[in-house]
């Protein structure tokens, strides 16, 4: 199980969690089930999110691999000017 | 995919001053810009534009304007068909308005004539019957509920009940019980702030030339910082297949984030298409700046609690951002990074997209940051007042670190902030003494930075030279860094090597130039390429040697034999190895497509030095020093001119730079006169100090560095200025009439 | 609107060309005589990309008529190199970087030549008050002043 933390406002679609725990070894697995887990979730998804993995942001990258016990923290999608 | 981990190494070529490849056409008035295309048969076209914030559109009548000699084409919003994508749909609708214009200045009309005196005589002879709507501009007003509404039915899942239909998102971020924190502080101090919208400024206006063919082939020549994704915008919205489209970037004259989405070019192919011939449209300043892409402006609340001895207990902002007439894209960035500087154990940012009659805001250098940090360090600057504290040391013992759980989420990996303010903490300016009436700011900033789609090919010439093809336009002197990286890889010097800007047709997707990410993705991509040309010339080497390819390694631009049982054979460099390419196999090219991650984010540490002159208002800035991480600077002269340019656009808002609306709604200074920008006369010289952290996730340890330099002006500034004149200053720009105000004055 | 028939010099070569009389010299140099090195930054004379001299006088050519032109000598960036021999301050904005995107360039090179002819060892601060016309939103300035005050310096043979 991937724990992940969500930013406050998306709690409405998680039971008031901002931590929920995700069976998946990657980000496209985490994205799919956190989806089918939590439905109120897809809007956001559908607009776009960016992964944190252990620090590091990932903005696709559907097959980055999620090794057990990693820090993973869904944020907006990166944009920049 | 995995990073590309950085290893040390000893740089030949990167890190040094070479000449840009475009320098001489640049100072010779040679370079293309977007203005400067023409075509065979081509038309002028223009824009007719809403003189008012917020009109229905009842009726448009052309056949006037159609009427007149001279006049190929007349469109309006009914031309383009409905996009179904919501996105695509805004891009559409702000490039034309659909029954309803939204903003003073969102083009209603275009026509396409044989010149410029046919197509004004046009535009007049358009007639549009109005009904003219109650608008709104500030964004504490939209908020409330029973404002004029601007668009219905764009609220996001995540707004609370009891806003008005303008409020279209809401967020929040931030961990740790703030109560509690609160509890902890000696001091607690809250404040209000209000940001004016800022325009990126670029000197050049945006302009196009569309060719379309009764075939159904396009070429769009543009200024943008991404030809590709005006080619995806374009042909949504034309409803062309991509391979149709070809679009080709100008040299671009500045973009900082404006130049990242289209306003002109799909209405200049509806006119193309229409009139059977090619179309140019230029804006004029006045159209720039009413209708281009200007930031948010933004108000805000901070209440930050702190212990005698400078320890920041809790933090918590709330920012109201007004993103214009369509759903607004930065206030989540403006949330993350308001309190990113600091390790805080309750930390809270709550955030608001409004509506307004507004143009579209658009991406400005860090979109989103500049203003939450100015908030946030203005009220740290006051509590280190307030407690007698310095405010340099303040920030380091708060200064969020390697394992810091940031504001936004996530644990910090390595990140240079302590080691930048210990270099702002040993420089001299911050020593250096003050006369009366003087103050000194101080101010972090931090940005993301990202890496992105991107695409590098390298063709290795037969006379020993090398070709690189690289797709995103060259803003600020990419194309020299991008040569340096190749020649330091393939061991070559970098006047052996050119790089240049593909056409969509030419090389597959590249992101956008922005995020900081040019000289971090594609230097990524063409030391890959570089390192896929080595491995195929080190295999024409072998066969030549009739050894085994992994016995030969390159070594300062040759293929060498390794070690002593690969056989003695001389070394066989990358001009004798691509002399005999065709004997060997045919053509040389090293190829590399990556959507990279791990660019690592940026910290940033201004000093600056201000007088004010109480009798007009007036501050002038007597000394700044920007101190910033840069992973390794690859061209030092380039990265501190991101440097400078950035220090001094931020400098611009914090002193002059603001929409001014008239209760009327419409835009009250869109001139260079009365929009003020820096000026060579209102500024010292901009000195840097560039710090090199390496980037984990960089061959050669690369930190994009375009943006982070405009997040810490700002507070900078406005605590230089509070300093100076003992009064806490809360609203920007802080423009002579306003610091009068503060201050007493008259 | 007839049009009106100027015979001008520009950067020492002679020019005719027919114009509206409304139209801009600016207009004239870039859309009749294909001399696109001068830019529009604003067409109301606050940015300075537009810089030319007539008749050794720096202006914005979007606030003169090309009519004007009429028996005057114009110099455009067009002409400040000898041939392939960059003018000094031309060599010194690339060595030094001055330039980033490089639109406000042909100017501020235009407009910095026409103080060194005035002034040949100006201040930074008579520097910057003499470029204050020409906006540049890359650099901060702090580059261009540097570029200037080395070609100055080379041109007096410091």
């Amino acid at each position: 199980m991937v724990k992940v933390l969500l930013w406050g406002s998306l709690r409405q679609a998680t039971d008031g969690l901002t931590e929920v725990e995700i069976e998946a070894t990657n980000f496209k697995q985490l994205l799919d089930r956190l989806g089918e887990a939590y439905p109120g979730l897809q809007p956001q998804i559908k607009r776009g999110v960016s992964m944190s993995l252990n620090g590091v942001i990932y903005r696709e990258a559907w097959f980055t691999e999620i090794p057990p016990d990693s820090e993973v923290v869904l944020m907006p999608y990166m944009t920049g000017g | 995919m995995s990073l590309d981990e950085y290893t040390r190494r000893e740089f030949k070529q990167v890190g040094t001053r070479v000449r840009r490849p475009d320098g001489v056409d640049k100072v010779t008035g040679r370079a293309m810009y977007g203005a400067d295309a023409t075509a065979p048969g081509m038309l002028t076209g223009r824009i007719l534009r809403c003189p008012h914030a917020h009109a229905r559109i009842k009726s448009i009548d052309v056949s006037a304007a159609l009427a007149l000699k001279g006049v190929k084409a007349v469109i309006t919003g009914d031309d383009f068909a409905v996009p179904e994508d919501d996105f695509i749909r805004d891009v559409q609708e702000n490039c034309m308005a659909r029954g309803k214009a939204l903003y003073d200045g969102h083009a209603v009309a275009a026509v396409a004539a044989t010149d410029a005196a046919a197509a004004k005589a046009a535009l007049k002879a358009i007639k549009i019957d109005y009904e003219v709507l109650p608008h709104v501009t500030d964004v504490d007003e939209a908020m409330k509920p029973g404002a004029p509404v601007v668009q219905a039915g764009r609220v996001q899942e995540n707004v609370p009940k009891g806003y008005s239909e303008n409020v279209t998102a809401h967020f929040e971020f931030g961990h740790g019980d703030m109560e509690a924190g609160f509890a902890k502080a000696d001091k607690i101090i809250e404040r209000s702030f209000k940001t004016a919208a800022t325009h990126q400024g670029y000197i050049e206006p945006h302009a196009c030339l569309a060719s379309v063919t009764s075939d159904g082939k396009a070429d769009l020549w543009c200024c943008t910082q991404g030809q590709f994704y005006v080619r995806t915008l374009c042909s949504s919205i034309m409803g062309m297949e991509a391979s149709q489209l070809r679009v080709t970037a100008s040299e671009i004259g500045g973009g900082f984030g404006g130049k990242t989405t289209v306003f002109i070019e799909p209405v200049a192919l509806m006119l193309s298409k229409k009139a059977g011939r090619p179309v140019k449209i230029v804006m004029s300043r006045d159209e720039v700046f009413r209708a281009t892409g200007p930031t948010v402006s933004s108000s805000s609340d901070v209440k930050i609690g702190m212990t005698k001895d400078g320890r920041i207990t809790a933090g918590e902002a709330t920012l109201r951002y007004q993103g214009g007439a369509f759903p607004c894209g930065t206030t989540e960035f403006g949330c993350s990074a308001a309190f990113a500087a600091y390790d805080l154990e309750a930390v809270r940012t709550y955030g608001w997209s409004v509506l307004t009659n507004r143009p579209k805001e658009a991406a400005y250098r860090a979109p989103g940051a500049p203003m939450a940090v100015y908030a946030v360090e203005s009220v740290v600057d006051e509590l280190c007042l307030e407690l007698g504290l310095d405010p340099l040391e303040t920030r380091l013992k708060n200064a969020a670190r390697k394992g810091t759980k940031s504001s936004y989420g996530p644990t910090f990996p390595d990140i240079g902030l302590v080691a930048t303010l210990e270099a702002a903490k040993a420089h001299p300016h911050y020593k250096a003494p003050l006369k009366p009436g003087q103050g000194r700011g101080l101010s972090c900033g931090f940005w993301f930075n990202f890496g992105g789609n991107t695409c590098v090919s390298l063709n290795v010439n037969t006379d020993g030279t090398v070709g690189i093809t690289e797709g995103n336009p060259d803003i600020g002197g990419s194309r020299a860094s991008i040569s340096l990286m190749a020649a330091e890889e393939l061991g070559i010097p970098y006047e052996r090597i050119r790089t240049i800007v593909a056409d969509t047709s030419s090389l597959g997707y590249n992101d956008v130039t922005d995020g900081s990410r040019v000289t971090f993705a594609v230097g990524l991509a063409t030391i890959k390429a570089a390192r896929d040309a080595i491995k195929k010339m080190s295999a024409r080497a072998a066969k030549i040697w009739g050894i085994d390819p992994e016995a030969v390694e390159w070594k300062d631009g040759a293929a060498v034999p390794a070690g002593p049982n690969a056989g003695k054979f001389p070394p066989m460099s990358l001009a004798e190895i691509a002399a005999v390419s065709a004997e060997t196999g045919g053509p040389i090219a090293g190829h590399y497509e990556v959507n990279a991650d791990g660019a690592g984010v940026s910290f940033g540490v201004h000093l600056c030095d201000v007088e004010v002159d109480r009798e007009t208002g007036a501050t002038k800035v007597l000394r700044y020093t920007v101190f910033q991480d840069a992973g390794k600077a690859v061209h030092p002269d380039y990265v501190e001119g991101q440097m400078q340019g950035g220090a001094v656009q931020g400098i611009g808002w914090a002193l002059n730079e603001e929409y001014i609306y008239g209760p009327d709604g419409r835009l009250q200074n869109p001139t260079f006169l009365d929009y003020r920008v820096p000026v060579a006369s209102d500024l010292p010289m901009i000195e840097t100090v560039i710090l090199e952290i390496p980037n984990p996730g960089h061959p050669y340890g690369v930190r994009g560095v375009g943006e982070t330099g405009i997040v810490p002006p700002l507070a900078a500034l406005s605590n230089a200025v509070s300093h100076a004149t003992g009064v806490r200053m809360t609203e920007l720009p802080m423009s002579p009439p306003r610091v009068l105000k503060a201050i007493g004055g008259t | 609107m007839t049009k009106l028939h100027v015979s001008t010099t520009i950067n020492g070569d002679p020019f005719e060309f027919l114009c509206a009389p409304d139209e801009t010299l600016l207009d004239v140099l870039r859309n009749r005589l294909g001399l696109t090195g001068a830019k529009e930054g604003c067409g109301t004379g606050d940015c300075g990309a537009c810089s030319v001299t007539v008749n050794g006088r720096l202006v914005c050519s979007c606030l003169v008529l090309g009519a004007e032109a009429e028996g005057a000598e114009v110099t455009t960036i067009e002409g400040m190199a000898d041939g392939d021999e960059l003018h000094p301050l031309q060599r010194h904005f690339i060595d030094g970087a001055a330039l980033q995107c490089g639109v406000c360039t042909p100017g501020i090179l235009v407009a910095a030549k026409a103080l060194l002819e005035k002034n040949p060892d100006p201040s930074d601060e008579e520097l910057r008050y003499w470029l204050a016309g020409n906006l540049c939103r890359c650099t901060g300035y702090d580059k261009i002043i540097r570029a200037v005050q080395a070609a100055a310096a080379e041109m007096r043979g410091a």
